[in-house]
């Protein structure tokens, strides 16, 4: 189980936890200008790195509030926490 | 083997405490402080039970968690059974009973019918957490003490993981079940967890009598027993002097100690009728060079040098094999170590919290100088069979044969091995079978025993129950459980209740005599004949605040809320980014800067999420604020062409007229003596209202309508009424006629899908696959035969398919199915492709038994021109 650093309330178990995956997608500025891949490529493709990424979860069962973390994929240790 | 208590000694027991349990109909004594194993021992029972498919006789191989052997299932005094437990580590008890096993233990509950274990949980953290309770362990305790203090709790690590996560269990010993699962987040961890003998493999080398030698010194020194009479000891390392000492000094006869270090060999044991070792066949010297330690073991002798003692104790020790499963569970690396023939903690690995100690770190006392011996080739010539009676693993009844034909069928991953062979997989895990199996594999194929490796340590080190790891979590405590706040009327009053998510919701109130069917009949009669009621309490409500409220239900929704007037409803769809419809409700306008969102009862939590995620991270700028208020309202759908007259005796002060209270707006209003909400709002299709008060007056409200509903014989009804009410309306039911692959357009729901603003899921429904004229369409259907009643779920075909050639291509299937008061006849709702081109056709509906034939219809059956949502219409 993970100690996950919640920005706003301290280190918590996982289970207080929801994922949200990888971090910085943001939703289209214009979505039609998009082709139907680039569209697709929004909705469901995303990075599977060996090591550090960025990544998303909520606090749902603490603060409820979203921010992003870096985290080693391979020893999931946590490095730099957004808000 | 004839073991005996001695006169004196056992430092693990109290003499002055006898104990006696039932092994197999046999009244077996002992002291407080033996465990189901020793006390067998004690008594001269050697044989615990018999092998899982060889159906060989087995006896107590070892002292400790790492027994293949004795497997045992027993009934504590309490009633409670549990089915598969080494006898090496059950704490006898007055009134405990204990079976053999042949491998495999049975669930079974106590005779009481109810399981009365007493089981928890508990969290705990730590700055510093050693495991172990050895000469290592005490000294990395007394080390690491902290200003805050320590504290030592017997228990068994089960697992580590991430973050200094540890899993442990602790048992307490009385005549029940009685454990706790201990969570411990821990700053740093300290394994010192030992190290486990290993075995040395050789012929029949699993005759009750063959035992590891260090638990023979163990029975000696905790227990107070003399395991054997004659023995002999087969050992590769120098930790077995100290046995051979404590042994005699138990006066046991050591009639031999055959050194493989020396070239000196046990090739294999005899025994008698009933299995018991008898004698141990030795080969001397010479014999070693047929076997060495990396050798291709597949030289035999011709057994004519071999030597026969008779023995009733044979005492074997491979070496030992640091516990480095914890280390491995938090991913630590392994080496072998030719130092001591064994894999070790790989001190490069990438773990600053956790550091392994002792023997665990490959520091094993007394060991010597190891000579690696693995296993002793069968004695005469080279047969087929040679090898089935080589022992790797006693628990899953593995052999070198075995692993021959795993690795002759070009399974060379030891990952491989282990799945084939099964070698490993048994509940002590591959403790004493695990680096004994790499290393046979290493010879076979010409590899190092490190460049095979061992397959995947996984938690939990030891058998652990399920009902152990969910602890309180069982039974009615399993889930929480909502009720509402009229719920006690509805069990007063029969209520059939059926689980939607957490809540119990009535499915039908059924009256004396009367089936499900009927009563819902009636149920449905009654709503659009006069007038009935139901708890609508458990609908999701999520309070929105915020001048931008209006502007993010444009988002969310597919249709616009931004123009909706202050006092009226709406009825929203709500889609994922994908296109595909997630939820719907009906959202209503409070103030400029106030809406009441409703969604479907199970969804609300997911609704809610839904909402933060994309206020928090895509649209921060938004002034709102959601707040699920599901729980602060009492609900009651009042239903029917009769409504108004009950909604008008109950609000006196509210004006119910069509004019003044029309279809879709919601008024304050004082409702049975409470300021309440009254909506105007219906999922029937008949004149309706929810009426929405404080929960704390949900069961007066509740009594209330019933009250002012009597002279029209107002009914109460449940979720299945419901269900077909507004099925006959072609209302779909998110999570029933949708699966998260359709859109509102499939639904024929493209009226409440705006054109004009972007919103989540827009993009989608643009995409080609989200126009194919062969989407699944939501349709009605009508089977020829109005009696009968589809099953959901129901496949539909062609009329012309063959049913004999499979795969049958699909058409679609039935979502709903209902027989239906207000039709008349059965009918349902079905998902078809290109349904609604295909309305007024036949399709078949291929059953288990039989074909039935059915019609497509629009999925609107009842009232299409909805003249019934303002009252009974005028001639």
């Amino acid at each position: 189980m993970l100690l996950i650093p919640c920005p706003h309330c301290g280190p918590r178990d996982e289970t207080e936890f929801k994922y949200g995956g990888q971090a910085g997608i943001a939703y289209p500025a214009d979505p039609d200008a998009l082709t139907d891949a680039e569209w697709l490529d929004y909705l469901f493709l995303r990075d599977n790195p060996k090591g550090p990424w960025r990544e998303r979860w909520v606090h749902a069962a603490g603060c409820r509030r979203w921010f992003d973390v870096t985290r080693d994929t391979l020893t999931n240790e946590f490095g730099d926490i957004g808000r | 083997m004839t073991g005996s208590r001695l006169p004196d000694g056992g430092t693990g027991i109290d003499r002055g405490q006898r104990r006696t349990f039932d092994f197999e109909g046999t009244v077996v004594s002992g002291f407080a402080g033996d465990t189901v194993a020793s006390a067998l021992l004690a008594n001269g029972i050697d044989v615990v039970g018999r092998s899982i498919y060889h159906d060989r006789p087995r006896g107590i191989f070892s002292a400790g968690p790492e027994e293949p052997n004795a497997l045992v299932q027993v009934r504590w005094a309490g009633g409670i059974s549990e089915p598969m437990l080494p006898a090496t580590t059950i704490p006898i008890e007055d009134g405990l009973q204990v079976r053999s096993l042949a491998g495999r233990g049975r669930l079974e509950l106590p005779e009481s019918g109810t399981d009365t274990g007493r089981l928890d949980a508990l969290y705990a953290h730590c700055e510093v957490l050693v495991i172990g309770a050895g000469a290592s362990g005490r000294r990395a305790a007394s080390n690491a003490r902290t200003a805050a203090g320590s504290a030592s709790i017997s228990m068994t690590a089960l697992g580590i993981y991430d973050h200094g996560y540890v899993t442990a269990v602790e048992r307490r010993p009385t005549p029940t079940t009685e454990g706790r699962l201990w969570h411990i987040r821990a700053g740093r961890i300290v394994i010192a967890t030992g190290a486990t003998e290993r075995p040395i493999v050789f012929a029949d080398d699993d005759r009750p009598g063959v035992m590891l030698a260090g638990a023979a010194a163990t029975y000696v020194e905790r227990y107070g027993i003399r395991p054997g009479e004659r023995a002999v000891i087969f050992t590769n390392n120098d930790t077995t002097d100290a046995v051979t000492a404590t042994l005699r000094g138990a006066g046991t006869d050591i009639v031999a100690i055959v050194d493989a270090r020396r070239g000196d060999l046990v090739v294999g044991t005899t025994g008698d009728d009933a299995g018991r070792l008898t004698g141990v066949r030795i080969a001397r010297a010479d014999y070693r060079a047929r076997s060495t330690a990396h050798g291709r073991p597949d030289a035999g002798a011709d057994g004519d040098d071999l030597e026969r003692i008779e023995a009733d104790l044979l005492l074997v020790s491979g070496g030992w094999n640091p516990n480095v499963a914890l280390w491995a569970h938090a991913r630590g690396t392994l080496r072998f170590d030719e130092r001591i023939a064994a894999f070790v903690p790989d001190r490069a690995g990438p773990h600053g919290r956790i550091e392994v100690v002792g023997a665990a770190a490959g520091e094993v006392e007394g060991l010597g100088d190891i000579g690696p011996t693995w296993v002793v080739p069968p004695p005469g010539p080279a047969t087929d069979d040679a090898w089935a009676t080589h022992y790797v693993d006693l628990g899953r009844d593995s052999t070198v044969q075995d692993l021959q034909r795993a690795l002759g069928a070009g399974l060379e991953s030891i990952e491989h091995v282990k799945r084939y062979t099964t070698i490993g997989t048994g509940i002590d895990q591959g403790r004493t079978s695990g680096v004994v199996t790499s290393a046979i594999a290493a010879a076979i194929l010409g590899q190092d025993v490190g460049a095979i490796g061992v397959p995947t340590f996984r938690p939990p080190t030891v058998p652990v129950s399920f009902a152990q790891l969910a602890a309180r979590n069982r039974g009615a405590l399993a889930d929480p459980i909502r009720v509402t706040h009229s719920h006690p009327w509805h069990e007063a009053n029969g209520a059939v209740f059926e689980d939607v998510g957490q809540w119990k919701r009535p499915h039908h109130f059924p009256q004396a005599g009367e089936s499900v069917d009927d009563a819902v009949l009636r149920e449905c009669r009654a709503a659009r004949t006069s007038v009935a009621m139901m708890d609508a309490t458990t609908l999701g409500k999520i309070d929105l605040q915020g001048p931008d409220v209006g502007v993010f239900l444009d988002r969310v929704y597919t249709n616009t809320f931004s123009s909706l007037k202050v006092g009226s409803c709406r009825y929203g769809l709500m889609c994922r980014a994908d296109g595909m419809v997630f939820d719907d409700g009906v959202t209503s306008r409070l103030a400029d800067d106030r809406f009441h969102m409703t969604t479907t009862t199970g969804n609300a939590a997911a609704v809610l999420d839904h909402l933060e995620e994309w206020l928090q991270t895509e649209w921060p700028d938004l002034r709102v604020h959601a707040t699920s208020v599901t729980e602060q309202w009492a609900t009651v759908a009042v239903v029917g062409p009769r409504s108004r007259d009950v909604v008008a005796g109950l609000a006196p002060s509210l004006d119910v007229s069509n004019a003044a209270f029309p279809f879709m707006t919601w008024r304050d209003a004082v409702i049975a003596g409470t300021l309440g909400r009254a909506f105007r709002i219906s999922f029937s299709g008949e004149l309706a209202y929810e009426l929405n008060v404080p929960t704390w007056h949900g069961l007066a409200l509740w009594e209330a309508v019933l009250a002012a509903g009597a002279t029209f014989g107002i009914t109460p009804y449940g979720t299945q009424a419901m269900h077909v009410l507004r099925a006959e309306k072609g209302y779909p039911i998110i999570g029933q006629e949708t699966d998260g692959t359709v859109t509102p357009q499939d639904l024929g729901m493209a009226w409440a899908v705006s054109t004009k603003k972007d919103f989540i899921g827009r993009r989608s429904h643009r995409r080609l696959d989200a126009q194919r004229p062969d989407r699944k369409q939501l349709v009605g259907l009508l089977p020829t035969d109005p009696r009968i009643v589809l099953p959901e779920g129901t496949q539909l075909v062609a009329p012309d398919a063959d049913l004999t050639v499979t795969p049958v291509p699909m058409l679609g299937h039935v979502t709903s199915s209902y027989d239906s008061a207000a039709l008349g006849r059965s009918f349902a709702l079905a998902l078809v492709k290109g349904g609604r081109e295909r309305i007024g056709q036949t399709v078949l509906a291929p059953l288990v038994d039989r074909v039935v034939e059915a019609v497509i219809a629009d999925s609107v059956l009842f009232d299409p021109e909805n003249r019934r949502r303002d009252g009974e219409p005028q001639p």
